[in-house]
């Protein structure tokens, strides 16, 4: 349960304090981007000397080729199971290329000396063959591989963001000052006006005679004792409702989100790139437990992608690239991985993630029940967590709320011969077609506490 | 007007120059009060800064923060693996087909793990698994995880790593070679062709090595008998199921006799089937199971038993043979012999004297019966031992020359008589070595300890019958990484310190498996073949003549035995066993003496109840020869032959074990030659014992609506309602079935699921596998002696044993129905006064009870709080989070099955057992709830298998199998005296059941309608 009617009065009485936040939130913002812009600019101009006239080839089309075939071990400035190739071309004799992209078994076994070291750099992995691709294909791909880093772009595009932001930043804090100031002149007026008014009065001889001076209010209020009486009860009874609002909400954490070990950004995973919930917590299929998913399920994916390329969308910008980069290096820490040398080390450091969803030990919940049986989507009890960048408990996860959920929710019957034989009868029992979970027994204390 | 009357207190008031009276005037007391010599040191007291007000403030503040730090919620830390193996999901159980054997106990089990950490015990029931866990083997998955085992290595008293150990062995044997002496392996019985390999090899390796195998409680006359008979050694695996004849002459069969495990062949024939059922005589001194479920008991002495069993000779065998059978039990032991003989191959004669000579005449007896049983039956290979050469190595070890002595899960310090003198033999050793799982005796008195590795840790294969095959296999990875087990240890005294036991096992696989596959024995945990029969060739020799030459030796004859929960005593520290209530007397947590009604009146012996509750008991003190166990507390034991004592082993550890498990008298120091049948002589002590004994009143009075039994005679020839009467209760004044008449509204039952536990209590033999694995699957917490003493045991399940007070429970009936008046002879005032107690040789039944899910139950209509509750199927709930512990439930519970928590068991170091400590814990089941202090508890019908059961189901869409619902008692029954279903399953057994004619309900007059029902216990008189 929510705490009843207090947000309210905490935002009245601090309305103004947060007022002054505001103001100084924009001054700062301002001042932020200008710092950054400078130290990424000597970055920029180093990869620009690298840029070489591509061959007869579309690095448009390569692209396009170059991330159907290839991306799956190559980067272009990172090694992957396969060296970077950015540059390759200028690098290596392209007839070579063309033996070696079609067939690589083949030049390591006559004996190229270029091509073994190649071969035993890289674990001995056997680069797949591609004899479907032709050598205009691969002269694409080439002159994708040739490409100069895009890099300086994109962060003069970052700088440029900044300009704005300070302009806005600037611009309200010109009409708050306006606005304050005419606000300042309204009230003088008032005071003028109402000076100006009783001077006239007094000028008139109309001014009011001072009362003569009765009992105080509060004395008069204190005296009446059915007045006391109503409000000693009125304070009370609130007093009480708080309270007991206060009380009901101990123990229940909705809305927890605790800092992780490693910042995991559901958004990313489930949202931006659309991995199905249960690929990595794939226990709550069968089991109670929906389980967080083991590190080497991280590696299915993470042993290619080192770095953080996610697209340049707004909403990441509370956190940089670098940042999670960093937090993908974590990842390795953790697992062991060496990402240069694309090696485990042996060395583990076993995750300690805060656990956010806490059930009590005498409630009893078997995922595999509701998600495999009942087929509900993990987001109706977990909430839009692709949109989430950090995990948090979005039910209350209180008994009331499971109850409710059971009172409504039809049980899931087509096609499970375990339901066949009760649905025939409980439907002739109760006289409808669907039946909840509740008529199914699932109020009962039993089935969750035992 | 008012008076001026003077009042005074006293005389001394009266004196007015008085100083006491000036005195009293100003203060209360004439004497200031001594507070300082109460507070303590004053001078210290007033020395300190604290003032009272301070005093307030710090308890002021304290409260406040420890209020304040309250509000915080706990951060929970969740740690998925770092590669997870394949075949383990988080939640899941996983089951892994194994094979115990620890030298005494053996048998073919499933091992439950949760998240990789095994946490019950279950019966494998593929074919081939012949052998069900018993009690101990259900328990012994506690023994894992026993915080006293060993945990490093040392020599000396110094911890070492393995290494610098092996390397210190290995100079110790390479002494011993040089120096001549002999190197001494001693272990218990081992059954594995591979461990056998591998001593031999250690024996190549070491010429002067020899390998001895010691039982704790020997089996050594029936293994010289057998041997003599037919070469190998070993036992005759007798298949009961084959017998419709059975006596049983001083054999525990039912119990631990050559390795028990008969229930399961017993009890298929005790189920009365079209009409028919086995017939049981059993001749004995203790009052054991076997006679508990024995359709003629009669309690003998060892000496009459063997009279009893040359007569049984002669009779089978036409030889003229005849013993000199007491008069009073010559009709009975004539008419067994004849039955016997009339049986023919259908009859079996189980003898448990422990002489080779009567071991030899029994085994003349079933192959001149040509006895199914003993001809079909395979050969046990569980008990090895030999008692003449244990007594070979005393002597080579006292003589000096013994250079280095290995025992490995033996412990002879402990368990031979202190008379051998096997500590001071000990010391006679250079280097002795103690391979085993705890610190014990034998471990104090070694220079070289190593931790074992439990049998769940550990690699195995068994053959328990001869030409069968099974393996064993870890379920956990070791707890204490610096362990070996026993076999690892000789492979590295053999020079193969790389080599580990599970590659030399596998590579030995084919070699001794006959051409298994290993995946498949691996899985199943057995393979389904063993060779069959006995030759029914046996000589005899002059066992008849030897035999008639025993005599009778007074002033009282011991028997020795071991006991259901404890056996030989391997599992001293294991506080499920411990707080296991005996099935014959009801005792935890000891051992006694066990003498007549008749023996006790003449000793002078009481067994008394005393106000709270407990049982109190005199103590004796025993002397075998030169031997003397002294204040042994004493059980006035029901059916027990007078002139005869029992006493059981396992008892009086001292070393490896807890302290509240420190507990009872070493019976082993009265085993001398290995005989279990001793003379003995008894004085009283003085004190009196305090028992934790769970069943005080021994027999039902007359209540026949509790056990209902009935003969095979009546059984056969009358009508249901004759012997299995429905209650009667009057409604407007005409009497009606309890039944059809209902206070409430009835629940409609009729769809899904409705659970019935069916229990006959024909085939049920009280041997309690059901309460220990209730005990597992329930975190059950174990409460100690004291509270069991004051009856707050919290044992969800419990085997009832009833006496008859009449010769027969029928009897007993009658004598009350007969009742007349107050006084007199038929009068019920002295009549109920001789109804309470047991006769001297009463008929037992036992009867497992637990919370009976009544459909209208009357816990639940008691609850201030709803925590009770009743579900659509069947079973009874309890919302232990809602309970707020009025203990009316278990006020208006007619069955008496609820049990409260008084105090927090759990992380509690006044109940300091398993679930006090972080490796204890790991035994819990994580699908069940660990109850906290103040609240009920009881059966649930074991819904979390239930429940998980219907959701198996539901995931795989199919509807549930007939049989397919278990309980953890059901489970673990292996007699099939425990049947669990689903009752709306027309297909179901339990759907049979609830139509069988021998089925009723507990107390069914009061009209719960509960959903475990009993069946009646027929008897073949």
């Amino acid at each position: 349960m929510k705490l009843p009617g207090i947000s309210p009065l905490i935002s009245k009485t601090s309305l103004f304090t947060l007022l002054l936040l505001v103001v100084a939130q924009f001054a700062t913002q301002a001042q932020a981007p200008a710092a950054a812009a400078p130290a990424a600019a000597p970055a920029a101009a180093a990869p620009a000397a690298a840029a070489a006239p591509a061959g007869a080839g579309d690095p448009v089309a390569g692209k396009a080729l170059f991330n159907a075939n290839c991306a799956a071990c190559h980067k272009l400035d990172a090694k992957m199971t396969g060296p970077a190739l950015r540059g390759v071309a200028e690098r290596l004799d392209k007839e070579f290329l063309y033996k070696w992209i079609k067939n690589s078994s083949e030049v390591i076994k006559s004996g190229d000396a270029y091509a073994l070291k190649i071969f035993n750099e890289y674990n001995k992995s056997v680069m797949t063959a591609f004899p479907q691709l032709t050598n205009a294909d691969i002269d694409n791909i080439l002159a994708y591989t040739s490409q100069p880093i895009e890099a300086p772009a994109a962060t003069v595009a970052g700088a440029v963001p900044g300009g704005p932001v300070a302009e806005d930043g600037s611009t309200n804090a010109i009409i708050l000052g306006a606005l304050i100031l005419v606000l300042a002149i309204l009230i003088f007026m008032l005071v003028k006006v109402n000076s100006v008014l009783t001077q006239i009065a007094k000028n008139n001889g109309t001014l009011p005679e001072p009362k003569a001076a009765g009992t105080p209010i509060w004395k008069a209020y204190a005296k009446n004792q059915f007045l006391v009486l109503v409000t000693a009860i009125f304070l009370l009874l609130s007093s009480a409702y708080f309270v007991y609002g206060y009380l009901m909400q101990i123990g229940v954490d909705q809305d927890y989100a605790p800092i992780q070990p490693i910042h995991y950004s559901h958004k990313i995973h489930a949202g931006d790139n659309g991995i199905d919930c249960k690929y990595c917590h794939s226990s709550a299929r069968v089991s109670k437990h929906a389980g967080i998913p083991s590190l080497n399920v991280c590696m299915n994916c993470h042993k290619n992608i080192a770095e953080f390329v996610g697209d340049k969308d707004s909403t990441y910008t509370e956190y940089s690239k670098e940042f999670y980069t960093a937090e993908i290096q974590k990842l390795y820490d953790a697992v062991g991985w060496d990402k240069t040398n694309q090696k485990y080390t042996g060395k583990t450091k076993p995750v300690k993630w805060v656990r956010i969803h806490n059930l009590p030990d005498f409630a009893y919940f078997n995922h595999s029940q509701h998600v495999t049986v009942a087929g509900i989507e993990c987001q109706k009890c977990h909430g839009p967590v692709e949109t989430y960048e950090i995990q948090k408990q979005f039910a209350p996860l209180t008994m009331g709320w499971c109850i409710n959920c059971h009172r409504e929710t039809e049980v899931k019957m087509e096609g499970n011969a375990y339901y066949d034989k009760v649905h025939k009868e409980l439907s002739k029992k109760y006289g409808v077609t669907k039946l909840t979970a509740a008529q199914m027994g699932g109020l009962e204390c039993g089935k969750c506490h035992y | 007007m008012s008076s001026n009357k003077k009042y005074w207190k006293s005389v001394e008031e009266l004196n007015e120059n008085s100083s006491i009276v000036d005195a009293l005037r100003s203060n209360e007391f004439v004497e200031e009060i001594p507070t300082d010599s109460f507070l303590g040191n004053a001078d210290k007291l007033n020395a300190t800064g604290t003032s009272r007000r301070d005093f307030l403030k710090f308890v002021g503040f304290s409260t406040a923060a420890a209020t304040l730090a309250a509000c915080e919620g706990p951060v929970h830390k969740s740690i998925p693996y770092v590669v997870q193996p394949e075949s383990v999901i988080p939640g899941v159980a996983d089951y892994y087909a194994t094979t115990v054997f620890d030298g005494y106990d053996f048998a073919n089990v499933l091992v439950k793990t949760r998240d990789g950490r095994p946490i019950k015990i279950e019966n494998n029931k593929t074919a081939g698994a012949t052998f069900s866990a018993n009690a101990r083997v259900h328990a012994s998955i506690l023994g894992l995880y026993d915080n006293y085992r060993i945990k490093q290595p040392t020599i000396k008293g110094k911890t070492a790593d393995f290494d610098k150990v092996s390397n210190a062995i290995s100079k110790a044997l390479a002494d011993a070679k040089s120096a001549g002496k002999q190197v001494v392996l001693l272990t218990p019985t081992i059954a594995s062709p591979t461990t056998f390999k591998l001593i031999a090899e250690f024996i190549a390796a070491n010429p002067t090595a020899k390998h001895v195998m010691y039982d704790a409680v020997s089996s050594s006359a029936a293994l010289d008998a057998y041997q003599q008979a037919f070469g190998t050694r070993g036992l005759v695996d007798y298949d009961l199921s084959k017998a419709d004849v059975v006596v049983g002459i001083g054999a525990d069969f039912l119990g631990d006799w050559q390795g028990g495990g008969y229930d399961k062949g017993y009890a298929s024939k005790r189920v009365p089937k079209n009409g028919k059922m086995s017939k049981h005589f059993q001749f004995e001194a203790n009052m054991t199971l076997s006679g508990a479920s024995a359709d003629k008991r009669v309690p003998m002495s060892n000496y009459q038993q063997i009279q009893a069993l040359l007569t049984v000779y002669g009779v089978v065998t036409g030889t003229g043979v005849s013993g000199n059978v007491d008069a009073k039990y010559k009709d009975a032991v004539s008419k067994a012999a004849q039955q016997l003989k009339a049986a023919g191959s259908k009859g079996v004669l189980l003898c448990g004297i422990d002489d080779k000579n009567a071991q030899l005449l029994a085994l003349a007896i079933n192959a001149a019966l040509t006895s199914e049983a003993y001809t079909t039956a395979g050969t046990r290979l569980v008990r090895q031992g030999s008692n003449a050469a244990i007594a070979q190595v005393l002597q080579e070890m006292n003589a000096g020359n013994v250079g280095v002595l290995i025992t490995s899960h033996v412990n002879p310090v402990y368990s031979l008589p202190k008379s051998y003198g096997f500590e001071a033999a000990m010391k006679k050793v250079p280097t002795s070595v103690f391979i085993g799982l705890r610190s014990d005796e034998t471990a104090v008195a070694s220079s070289i300890v190593i931790g074992s590795n439990h049998y769940l840790e550990s690699w195995g294969d068994y053959s328990l019958l001869k030409g069968s095959y099974a393996l064993a296999q870890p379920t956990i990875r070791p707890l204490f990484s610096a362990n070996k087990q026993f076999e690892d240890v000789l492979l590295a005294l053999t020079g193969r310190k790389n080599l580990s036991y599970y590659d030399y096992l596998k590579a030995n696989f084919p070699v001794v498996s006959g051409g298994l596959s290993w995946g498949k024995v691996l899985h199943d945990g057995v393979s389904g073949t063993y060779a069959i029969g006995q030759s029914t060739g046996v000589a005899v020799g002059d066992a008849v003549t030897a035999l008639s030459a025993a005599k009778s030796e007074g002033p009282y004859e011991l028997n020795l035995y071991s006991k259901v929960g404890m056996g030989d005593g391997q599992h001293a520290n294991n506080p499920w066993l411990q707080e296991f209530p005996d099935p014959i007397t009801r005792v935890s947590w000891d051992n006694y003496v066990t003498v007549s009604k008749a023996d006790a009146d003449k000793l002078g012996l009481v067994n008394v109840n005393v106000a709270n509750g407990g049982l109190n008991g005199s103590y004796v003190n025993l002397t075998v020869g030169s031997a003397k166990l002294e204040k042994v507390p004493v059980i006035i034991q029901p059916g027990q032959a007078p002139g005869t004592i029992g006493l059981s082993f396992g008892y009086g550890k001292k070393e490896g074990l807890k302290e509240e498990m420190q507990i009872g008298s070493n019976a082993f120091v009265l085993y001398q030659n290995f005989k279990s049948s001793l003379p003995v002589s008894i004085s009283k002590a003085d004190g009196e014992h305090e028992f934790a004994c769970v069943q005080l009143h021994k027999t039902l009075m007359g209540r026949g609506d509790i056990v209902k039994e009935t003969t095979l005679e009546i059984f056969r020839t009358e009508d249901a309602s004759k012997w299995n009467v429905a209650p009667m209760v009057s409604l407007d004044h005409s009497p009606v079935k309890a039944v059809e008449v209902d206070l409430w509204d009835s629940f409609d039952r009729s769809t899904g699921h409705h659970f019935n536990l069916s229990i006959d209590l024909n085939a049920c033999t009280g041997c309690g596998a059901c309460v220990i694995a209730c005990h597992a699957e329930n975190n059950v917490p174990v409460v100690g002696k004291s509270e069991v003493r004051r009856s707050r045991d919290m044992h969800w399940l419990r085997i009832d044993r009833y006496y008859s007070s009449e010769t027969t429970f029928e009897g007993d009936n009658e004598k009350k129905e007969n009742f007349d008046g107050l006084t007199g002879d038929k009068g019920s005032l002295g009549g109920f006064l001789e109804l309470e107690s047991a006769s001297e040789n009463p008929q037992v039944a036992f009867q497992p009870v637990m919370c009976q899910h009544c459909n209208h139950a009357p816990c639940e209509t008691v609850c201030p709080v709803a925590a009770t509750s009743h579900s659509r199927q069947g079973q009874n709930h309890m919302a232990y989070n809602r309970c707020v512990g009025t203990r009316y439930c278990a006020n208006n519970c007619p069955y008496k099955v609820r049990r409260f928590n008084w105090f927090l068991y759990n992380n509690n170091d006044e109940f300091d057992f398993h679930m006090n400590d972080d490796l204890g814990k790991m035994v819990l089941n994580p699908d069940v709830n660990v109850r906290s202090r103040g609240v009920m508890e009881k059966c649930s019908m074991c819904i979390q298998m239930t429940q998980a059961t219907i959701l198996e189901a539901k995931r795989s869409g199919r509807e549930v199998r007939a049989d397919e619902f278990e309980t953890a008692c059901s489970a673990a029954c292996s007699s099939g005296a425990m049947k669990f279903g689903d009752v709306n399953n027309k297909d179901s057994e339990v759907a049979s059941f609830l139509k069988d004619e021998r089925m009723y309900h507990l107390l069914e007059h009061v009209g719960t309608k509960p959903n475990v029902m009993y069946h009646v216990k027929v008897r073949n008189v």
